[in-house]
C-alpha cells in the first residue's frame, strides 16, 4: 500500500496558508496513484509530529511543500517526523539537488522516503510558466512579455535565491519571454524597482511562494506599487511607471503544482501509473477561445 | 420528536423476554459480497483451517475431491462447526447456513473486509458499537435503534442496514435531533475541511480541537471508512492517539522535552525554564489547555517527574505534547516574562478596579460578544470600557497618565 504525505507550513492566523496543500492533495487523490494522500503541517493539524501515525501504507513518500532547501526541509521536518539518523548529507545537495532519503521514521518504526522540496524540482519551472499563462489567460504568453520571478532573497536562507535563479535561468533558456529576471524582496535586484529592470511593456510577476499570505498579498503588491495599501486591492494588469504588471500571486496556488509533488514521489520510486500525464492534462489552462 | 425505531425496539424487547437476556437482532439478508468474501477467505486457507465467526466457524473440507460432482453440490466442500459436531456442506448448503447466521457473517465482513486492519480505524469503529464487549445479537439490536457516541463536539450515531452494513450519522452535538433536511448535508468526508476552518462567527480556527466547531451540517449516511476519515479530518490524529493510549503505547512528550527540542525563532522558549519551578507552565496550561479552550485531555506534564497542578481535562482523546499553538504562545510569554515587575501608581475607585478585573475575565472567557450593548451593569460593557478609557487614559493612551517607561529610560 502506497501513501503520499504532503507536509507544509500552515498558519495559526491565515486559512489561505494550507489551502494549496489541500488542493494539490485532492488533485493527486483523484488520480488514484496513491492508496492514501495525507497532509501534515508545522502550524496546523495533524502536526508533523503526528501525521505519520495517521498513515496506513507501507510505502510512504513524504513531500515537503516548501520552496527551497533550508531550515524547514533540513532541520524541522526531519526532526519532527523523527527520521532516525537524518543528516543533511543524506541529500548530498548543492542547495538545489536534494532528491530523497530513505530513513526509518521512529514514530511508526517504518521506512519513509523523505523527498526534496517541490520548489527546487526542475518541473517547478513549468509551474512558473503555467502561472504566467493562468494570470494572463493566454496559453501562449511570452512574446512581448517580460517575466519576473520573485522570492525572498538571501536574508534568511541563501538557497532561497538559488531556487529563484535556477528557474529564471531555465525559463530564459527557452526564449519564450522577451526577458526573464529574478527579483528579490530583501536584496538587489529588488522587486520594488521592477519597471527599471524590464524594457517590456508587459511583465508577469510570479512570486515563488507556496501560499498566499502576508508576503504575496500585502508586502509585494505594496512594494511594487500595485497599490498604496493592500486593502485597496489592485487590477491585473496594473500599470506602474508605464509598465503593465500582471501580478500572479503565489505560484504554489497553481494547480500544476500537484505535478511537482508527484514528480518528487516519482523520483523517490513511487509507482504512479499515468498520474503524471493525468495531472498535466487536468490542470491545463483553457485556451480561452 | 417521534422516534421511528421505537416500535421496532419495543418489538425487540417483547421478543427477548422469553429467550432470556439476549435481545433479538434485526433480520439480516446476507449480501452476496459478504458470502463471496467468505468463499475467498476460505480459498486462501488450507483445508481445515477455519474462518471464525461469532459462535461458529467454517473451513474447507479435507475430504477427497469428488472431481465429477459440480463444486457447488460437493457435499463435503465445506465444514461448519458451531459447538455441536461439525457438519459437511456443499456451497449451496453453506450459503443457506450462512444466511441463517447472516448477522455474524456480516459482522465478520464489516470488520475484516470493509474496515480492515489499520489499528486506529479498526479500534475506533469497534469501540463505537462495543464490538469487543457485546455479542453480535446485542450490538445489532442496539444498532437497529441507533448507537450514539460523542467525540469532541461530534455526535456519531451508528446504525445497521438490513444487509448488515454499518451507516453513520455525524453532526455537531448541538444539532442532535435536528432533521437532516434542516442541516447542510455532505457525503464526502473531505468536505469536513471546510466545516472546521471557521467558527460560527467566521473566525479562523487555528486549533482543530478547540471547542468552537460550528454546527448546522451533517454527514447523514457514511460508511465505516468514511466515518473514520470524517473524524480524522475534523479532529486530526485524535483517533490515532486515543488508540495508542488504549494500547498502553501513548508516547507523551512533556513540556521540558518539547521546549528543549525547539530551534530557530522558537529556540528561546527553553530559556523560560530557569530551574525555579514550573508555575509558569501551570499558567500556560490553565490559559491554553483547559477544557474550555481545547477538547484534548492534557497528558503531558512539566517533566517525567513533575506533574502540573492544573486539571488536564476530561476529553475522550489525549494530548501527548504541547501543541504548536502552545509553543508559539510560549515564545511570546518567554519574552514578556523576562521583564522585571515594577511599581506603578494609579488611583482607581473600587468599582474601577473591579471593572478592570471584569474586562480581563470577559476577554479570557471569550464573553465580550455576549455582553449586551446597553448592559452597563457589566464591567466589560463597551460603553463602560469607553468611559473608563475617556476618564483614565491620557492622550498617549497611558493608564492614569502614568508612562509605561519611566522618564530616565
Amino acid at each position: 500500500m502506497q501513501s503520499l504525505v504532503i507536509v507544509a507550513h500552515g498558519s495559526h492566523l491565515n486559512p489561505e496558508s494550507s489551502a494549496p496543500t489541500y488542493d494539490h492533495a485532492d488533485t493527486i487523490r483523484a488520480t488514484g496513484a496513491f492508496d492514501e494522500v495525507r497532509t501534515g503541517f508545522w502550524k496546523e493539524e495533524p502536526h508533523f509530529r503526528e501525521v505519520l501515525r495517521t498513515v496506513e501504507g507501507d510505502e510512504v513518500y513524504v513531500v515537503p511543500l516548501f520552496i527551497s532547501e533550508g531550515y524547514f526541509t533540513e532541520q524541522v521536518i526531519p526532526r519532527e517526523l523523527r527520521l532516525a539518523g537524518w543528516d543533511v548529507s543524506e541529500w548530498d545537495s548543492d542547495g538545489l539537488s536534494a532528491d530523497q532519503a530513505t530513513l526509518v521514521a521512529e514514530d511508526i518504526d517504518k521506512e519513509v522516503h523523505y523527498c526534496g522540496p517541490v520548489g527546487t524540482h526542475r518541473a517547478m519551472t513549468d509551474v512558473i510558466v503555467r502561472r504566467a499563462e493562468s494570470v494572463t489567460n493566454d496559453a501562449d504568453v511570452g512574446d512581448g512579455f517580460g517575466l519576473a520571478v520573485v522570492g525572498h532573497g538571501t536574508e534568511r536562507n541563501e538557497n532561497s535565491a538559488k531556487a529563484i535563479e535556477y528557474h529564471a535561468d531555465r525559463i530564459a533558456e527557452r526564449d519564450r519571454f522577451d526577458e526573464v529576471k529574478p527579483l528579490y524582496m530583501d536584496e538587489d535586484p529588488e522587486v520594488d524597482d521592477l519597471p527599471e529592470h524590464f524594457e517590456s511593456d508587459d511583465v508577469v510577476l510570479v512570486p515563488l511562494f507556496i501560499a498566499d499570505g502576508y508576503h504575496t498579498q500585502e508586502d509585494i503588491p505594496e512594494d511594487v506599487g500595485l497599490c498604496e495599501d493592500h486593502t485597496e486591492g489592485y487590477d491585473v494588469p496594473e500599470t506602474v511607471d508605464g509598465t503593465r504588471i500582471w501580478y500572479a500571486g503565489a505560484v504554489g496556488t497553481e494547480p500544476l503544482m500537484a505535478d511537482v509533488v508527484l514528480e518528487r514521489a516519482d523520483d523517490a520510486g513511487a509507482d504512479l501509473g499515468t498520474a503524471l500525464d493525468d495531472v498535466r492534462e487536468t490542470t491545463r489552462v483553457a485556451t480561452g477561445d | 420528536m417521534s422516534d421511528p425505531t421505537s416500535a421496532e425496539a419495543d418489538a425487540a424487547d417483547d421478543g427477548s423476554e422469553d429467550a432470556g437476556s439476549e435481545p433479538d437482532a434485526p433480520e439480516i439478508d446476507l449480501p452476496s459480497e459478504a458470502f463471496d468474501a467468505v468463499l475467498d477467505a476460505l480459498a486462501d486457507r488450507e483445508p481445515g483451517e477455519p474462518v471464525r465467526f461469532e459462535g461458529f466457524s467454517v473451513a474447507r473440507g479435507a475430504d477427497e475431491d469428488d472431481e465429477d460432482a459440480p463444486v457447488e453440490d460437493a457435499p463435503g466442500e465445506y465444514v461448519l462447526a458451531d459447538g455441536d459436531r461439525p457438519v459437511g456442506l456443499s456451497e449451496r448448503e453453506l450459503h443457506e447456513a450462512l444466511s441463517e447466521r447472516a448477522a455474524a457473517v456480516t459482522d465478520w465482513y464489516t470488520f475484516e473486509r470493509v474496515v480492515g486492519e489499520f489499528g486506529p480505524r479498526r479500534a475506533f469503529l469497534r469501540w463505537i458499537e462495543d464490538a469487543d464487549g457485546d455479542t453480535v445479537a446485542t450490538r445489532y439490536a442496539a444498532l437497529a435503534e441507533g448507537i450514539e457516541r460523542a467525540w469532541g463536539e461530534l455526535k456519531i450515531t451508528a446504525t445497521v442496514t438490513d444487509r448488515g452494513e454499518r451507516r453513520y450519522d455525524v453532526r455537531h452535538a448541538d444539532d442532535a435531533g435536528v432533521p437532516v433536511d434542516d442541516l447542510d448535508a455532505y457525503d464526502d468526508p473531505l468536505n469536513a475541511r471546510d466545516l472546521v476552518t471557521f467558527d460560527e462567527q467566521g473566525r479562523y480556527r487555528p486549533l482543530k480541537t478547540a471547542p468552537s466547531l460550528a454546527g448546522g451540517w451533517v454527514f447523514p449516511d457514511l460508511g465505516p471508512r468514511d466515518l473514520y476519515e470524517a473524524v480524522e479530518t475534523i479532529y486530526p490524529a485524535t483517533v490515532a492517539n486515543w488508540h495508542r493510549e488504549r494500547e498502553g503505547e501513548l508516547d507523551v512528550t512533556h513540556w521540558r522535552e518539547t521546549m528543549e527540542r525547539q530551534a530557530g525563532i522558537y529556540g528561546v522558549v527553553k530559556t523560560w525554564d530557569r530551574g525555579e519551578g514550573y508555575e509558569h507552565v501551570n499558567w500556560v496550561a490553565e490559559a491554553c489547555c483547559d477544557d474550555s479552550q481545547c477538547l484534548k485531555r492534557r497528558e503531558w506534564q512539566y517533566d517525567d517527574e513533575t506533574d502540573l497542578d492544573v486539571d488536564g481535562g476530561d476529553g475522550a482523546f489525549p494530548c501527548r505534547e504541547p501543541c504548536s499553538v502552545v509553543v508559539s504562545a510560549a515564545r511570546k510569554w518567554t519574552r514578556l516574562e523576562s521583564e522585571q515587575p515594577r511599581t506603578y501608581e494609579f488611583d482607581l475607585t473600587p468599582s474601577e478596579k473591579e471593572q478592570v478585573e471584569d474586562i480581563i475575565d470577559a476577554v479570557a472567557d471569550g464573553r465580550t460578544d455576549e455582553i449586551r450593548e446597553a448592559d452597563t451593569k457589566e464591567g466589560a460593557n463597551r460603553y463602560r470600557a469607553r468611559f473608563l478609557r475617556a476618564k483614565l487614559f491620557d492622550d498617549e493612551g497611558n493608564l492614569g497618565g502614568v508612562p509605561t517607561e519611566s522618564a530616565e529610560e
